[in-house]
């Protein structure tokens, strides 16, 4: 009697054991399931620096632009030049940075899943994230030449937040919260213009940051299956 | 079969070929290997077995001069995989 019971204790913890073993090769076979935490949380960090700086140059110049005379008014045009150049360099550094780590920890990521970095999977989870993107990224500079910078933050917000919510498919499912709560943030920054700068430090920072994190615990924590 | 199990599934390599073929349409001999984490032979006679009962199909054809084997599972494979699926789970919620 006993034996039995512990004969079928052994028999399913087979079963789960075959199960589940099931699951993890469906998943690993059509989604790029490597991508890193870790690559989110430096993301956001660096966002998080980039929005610091920004905002400690747009507060510089601002203060300077304070000025009553013509000449002032000529020369502060002269300075928002600067200003926009400078925010473009900081925006640029942010990205290059952000996208070199998320390049690096994935390709460590993947070669510890045993997954192509190059494959047919993560060439799918490319196409899907870049084509919202590089439609935002046209948007965006249309924006610019007709010279509605305020509604940047918003743009770039709502059109990340549907990419990632397009890539649900291809990786793991959670990045879909991840995409609609940058949605979220996107439409709520373009009521409250003017706070652009700190929608985007919420976005692009601290949600990356908690996102990754959550992410890196969850999957990182889990015992290898063989 | 003992309790509804297809004794073709008991082996984790049989199994993982048609789990990955449930999933995908079609697949081929390298990515299958990788997946599954297995040697070229050990594959290709998992394989054959699977072929034999008519729950895969082998499909040849040429890359350029490389020739390319991939597999895609039949409607009977994708019937015995789901039977057997259905077989496991009812046993764990017996004993649970």
């Amino acid at each position: 009697m006993q034996f039995k019971v512990l004969f079928n204790m052994e028999n399913s913890k087979q079963h789960l054991e075959a199960l589940s073993g099931i699951k993890d090769l469906m998943e690993k076979s059509t989604k790029f399931i490597s991508l890193s935490g870790l690559s989110g949380v430096i993301a956001g960090i660096t966002a998080l620096v980039g929005a610091f700086l920004a905002d400690l140059r747009i507060e510089h110049y601002l203060n300077n632009t304070y000025t009553k005379t013509r000449l002032e008014m000529y020369l502060s045009e002269n300075l928002m030049e600067k200003l926009a150049l400078e925010l473009f360099v900081i925006a640029i550094s942010v990205l290059i940075i952000s996208i070199t780590f998320g390049i690096l920890l994935t390709m460590r990521e993947s070669k510890k899943n045993g997954q192509h970095i190059w494959g047919k999977n993560s060439k799918l989870l490319l196409l899907n994230l870049i084509v919202p993107l590089i439609a935002g990224g046209i948007f965006c500079l249309i924006l610019m030449y007709h010279g509605l910078f305020y509604l940047l933050a918003p743009a770039t917000l709502l059109f990340y937040g549907l990419a990632l919510f397009n890539c649900g498919k291809y990786t793991l499912g959670e990045i879909k919260y991840l995409g609609v709560l940058e949605i979220i943030l996107g439409l709520l920054s373009a009521v409250f213009i003017g706070k652009g700068l700190l929608f985007w430090a919420i976005g692009f920072g601290v949600l990356h940051i908690i996102y990754g994190g959550l992410m890196h615990f969850k999957y990182n924590n889990k015992p290898q299956n063989a | 079969m003992i309790e509804g199990l297809n004794k073709i599934f008991e082996s984790r390599v049989r199994l993982g070929i048609m789990s990955v073929l449930m999933v995908n349409d079609e697949i081929d001999f390298n990515s299958l290997k990788e997946l599954l984490n297995v040697t070229d032979g050990n594959l290709a006679s998992h394989i054959a077995g699977l072929e034999k009962n008519e729950y895969i199909k082998v499909m040849k054809e040429f890359v350029g001069k490389k020739p390319k084997t991939s597999f895609a599972a039949t409607a009977l494979g994708k019937k015995a995989f789901q039977d057997h699926l259905t077989a496991l789970e009812n046993l764990l919620n017996q004993h649970n």
